[in-house]
């Protein structure tokens, strides 16, 4: 059953599009994991992220200068390339400038139905945000129901959110899992099973995740565990990279990315509230991208919390090279957990991975890590 | 002979004075009993001038530029920033200006005199618009050992599609903000200079527009080389009286070299503008420019609408006339909050932060009103705000029919700006324009 993910990861193009048949509904295909599903579920509409495909690519350099980050680039080559052609719309919510040009270009030259910019607060620390982001999400809410033909009640919102609760529910189940000294899944599957979450219908994935947990249950990963790590940084969906450490003799056990745990950590809580406030609160409370992780560096005693909570001995913190909001976090996030007795290993991504030159320096850093618990 | 008359800006001490007034002045802040607060060029400065006339701010784009001016010194600084674990390809103002606090030395000197050491800021006052904004200082108060940090974000979408709600929420942060103000620095607010500072800010950047507005005159009184120097002062300090009084005195002056076709390149045959950014080190790419082929670049969307505020008015670009202009009095705070905030969305460098077509109609009117014959696009390595969409900026600019050259670069880190190569293409964007070299 865990296998089906990577499946659905695969073959996410193939499975929009036979959503769309089967349903005859909307897919609209977003940009950064602000955009709220809870209310395109409602309106009916399947929210897929886009995603790179790790494949050298030639035709975003008219439309993306170079220094900007390579998924931000590898995501417009795919609308350039026609990969996305089954998008009924694009959406983004405000977070960093590099992907935002991968929207912007992906509006200007890839004919699209349908596009909407969301302005996420970034200050998300003050009072004020919520507020704010509730009246767009007003808007973003109207501009749904007149894109779709579908009123959007309160109650299709309570389900929406009952929705993606439950699949957020069920993957923290999936996470407490790893905690185990011998964890039943290993990183790269539960990679595929977050980022699974961001392409298929919701109530299908939770269906999926539920059965995976009874499989979990006994499960081991038939081979030692070896050095337990967490890796945070970027966004990362590189599954050779990931394979290629648990290959060296480690696990993840934990990890801080938007294709992770920032992604589903965070529920919306009812509590009484109007359904958009509620969604609101949950976005704008979330674990934070850098980009809105001030003035407060909230990131930083979260992503320690993590590593001790999984016992990790080692953090593997990973960059999309010129991401800038990472950039800036960084050294203060790999101090504290050098602080906490964490060896950390940096790398930076690109569109594809030298995973030889890779692999010389993770086994260099196991084997650091492996003298340390010798001695 | 010439083809025109030149002459050298009368105004050129006074920018000079209120420069150098501006970095002693903060430096000197404690001397006097007074307060020294950072942020950037961009933010609300006009906020922190309700607590007294001894409070002096440092903005920091403007400063990481002038240490990048210093190329000896800025070498230093980047290599102090990279040292202590910050990426090569951040923002160079922002590595400019983290090397100077890691090495503890303060970036403008008295002439003559010897770097003193870098003067801490009692509290930041910042904005966000790009994603460096507020982790700059985020950054700055970690390497200070910790300074109380307040920063407005503004990023509520482009001007032509404002919200009430947009504004109430920045004007919200803004009064969240004037509370933390009394609270951090145990002063007592005064509104008054609240509402002058606002007027001052609103008089400066409409001003500054204005002056730029006079470089559509053939020949143009101003070359972008000089008007690095004087835009600067808005980006200082933009809600001080000295600097709004200085572009109405300036703005007199260059009238005149219009009347008198007073021009800035004697020889002008050529005209084109840039964008972002220059590779501070390497300003003498205009003198190349002017001497070589009588080639003035007349501006650009960045010297003329950083600072300076502009609008669309019947399909032109025009510079947009101040509140108190058109008879708006302000006469408390929320109000003042009010207009600045509605006057700030609307800055037209803040646009292409929602999507590279408001900057590509706003370059390609001032291509057409400005009487271009070619455009320069500097791919600036160094400020991932302004090269934001500027390779989409790039074709459409093409698609109207203006021919663009493309340099790469960095305004703040030498080492990533070719200056042989950069001539080369001059040469044959030159030769491409038709344009012959001066004997």
């Amino acid at each position: 059953m865990i296998d089906t993910f990577q499946e659905r990861y695969e073959n996410r193009h193939e499975y929009a599009k036979q959503w769309k048949d089967k349903t005859g509904g909307k897919v609209l295909g977003y940009f950064c994991t602000y955009v709220p599903e809870e209310i395109c579920i409602a309106a009916g509409v399947l929210p897929v992220r886009i995603l790179g495909s790790h494949e050298p690519q030639d035709v975003t350099e008219p439309h993306i200068f170079a220094m900007y980050c390579p998924f931000c680039r590898d995501c417009l080559a795919q609308g350039l390339e026609g990969k996305y052609d089954y998008l009924d719309g694009i959406s983004i919510a405000q977070s960093c400038l590099h992907i935002r040009q991968a929207y912007t270009s992906w509006e200007l030259h890839v004919p699209t139905d349908w596009s909407y910019y969301l302005p996420m607060p970034h200050h998300v620390q003050s009072p004020r945000a919520v507020p704010y982001l509730l009246a767009e999400y007003e808007k973003f809410k109207k501009a749904l129901e007149d894109w779709t033909g579908n009123k959007i009640t309160d109650d299709d919102l309570k389900r929406g959110i009952e929705t993606v609760n439950k699949d957020r529910q069920l993957m923290k189940q999936v996470y407490e899992l790893r905690k185990r000294e011998d964890p039943p899944l290993s990183g790269l599957e539960s990679m595929y099973m977050v980022v699974s979450s961001q392409l298929i219908d919701k109530g299908e994935h939770a269906r999926i995740v539920e059965d995976s947990l009874k499989e979990l249950e006994d499960r081991t990963l038939g081979r030692p565990v070896g050095q337990r790590l967490i890796i945070l940084g970027s966004e990362n969906d590189d599954h050779e990279f990931i394979k290629m450490v648990e290959s060296c003799g480690s696990t993840f056990v934990i990890d801080d990315h938007c294709t992770g745990t920032r992604y589903f950590w965070d529920q919306v809580s009812l509590n009484g509230e109007d359904p958009l406030t509620a969604i609101a609160k949950r976005y704008v409370n979330r674990v934070p991208c850098p980009t809105k992780d001030w003035p407060v560096r909230t990131r930083v005693p979260h992503i320690v919390s993590l590593a001790k909570d999984w016992d990790a001995s080692g953090a593997v913190i990973l960059q999309q090279k010129f991401c800038d909001p990472h950039e800036l976090d960084i050294p203060a996030i790999k101090s504290a957990l050098e602080e906490e007795g964490l060896a950390t290993l940096f790398l930076e991504l690109d569109v594809t991975v030298p995973i030889g030159q890779f692999k010389t320096r993770v086994e260099a850093f196991l084997e650091i890590l492996d003298e340390e618990d010798l001695f | 002979m010439a083809k025109y008359k030149t002459a050298p800006l009368k105004s050129w001490e006074r920018a000079k004075e209120i420069r150098a007034d501006y970095y002693r002045n903060y430096a000197a802040a404690h001397e006097k009993g007074g307060l020294r607060w950072a942020g950037g060029a961009w933010t609300f400065d006009a906020i922190p001038a309700g607590l007294g006339d001894d409070v002096y701010p440092i903005t920091s784009e403007p400063y990481g530029a002038t240490i990048a001016f210093q190329k000896d010194f800025s070498d230093r600084c980047l290599q102090a920033a990279e040292r202590a674990g910050y990426a090569r390809d951040l923002c160079a103002y922002m590595r400019n200006y983290w090397g100077s606090i890691l090495l503890n030395e303060y970036g403008w000197a008295e002439p003559g005199e010897e770097r003193k050491p870098f003067p801490k800021p009692d509290f930041i006052w910042q904005d966000h618009i790009c994603c460096s904004h507020a982790k700059w200082y985020q950054v700055v108060s970690d390497l200070e050992g910790g300074l109380p940090m307040f920063c407005v974000d503004v990023s509520v979408g482009p001007y032509e599609h404002t919200t009430e709600h947009g504004i109430d929420y920045i004007v919200g942060q803004m009064h969240d903000g004037i509370e933390w103000l009394e609270k951090t620095t145990g002063r007592k607010y005064d509104d008054e200079k609240l509402i002058q500072a606002v007027y001052n800010t609103c008089r400066s950047t409409s001003t500054w527009a204005e002056i730029c507005a006079l470089n559509q005159a053939i020949p143009a009184p101003l070359e972008e080389k000089t008007m690095y120097s004087l835009y600067v002062l808005g980006t200082l300090q933009k809600s001080s009286k000295d600097v709004a009084d200085f572009y109405d005195e300036l703005l007199a002056e260059v009238q005149d070299r219009v009347d008198n076709q007073i021009a800035a390149v004697e020889n002008e045959q050529t005209r084109v503008m840039t964008d972002t950014q220059p590779p501070w080190a390497f300003l003498r790419v205009f003198r190349y420019l002017a001497s070589r082929y009588g080639t003035v670049s007349v501006g650009s969307l960045y010297t003329f609408a950083l600072i300076g505020n502009w609008i669309w008015d019947n399909g032109k670009f025009v510079p947009r006339p101040t509140p108190q202009s058109q008879g708006v009095e302000i006469k408390d705070r929320d109000q003042a909050l009010r207009v600045l905030t509605e006057w700030e969305l609307s800055k037209p460098e803040w646009q292409h932060f929602y999507h590279p077509k408001y900057k590509s109609d706003m370059m390609i009117q001032i291509a057409k009103d400005w009487k271009l014959d070619g455009v320069m696009l500097h791919y600036n390595r160094g400020c991932e705000g302004l090269s934001l969409g500027i390779a989409e900026n790039r074709l459409a600019i093409l698609e109207s029919g203006f021919p663009v050259m493309v340099f790469e670069g960095n305004m703040g880190d030498e080492r990533e700006f070719d200056e042989a190569r950069t001539m080369a293409r001059i040469d044959s964007f030159m030769e491409s324009l038709g344009v012959p070299k001066l004997d």
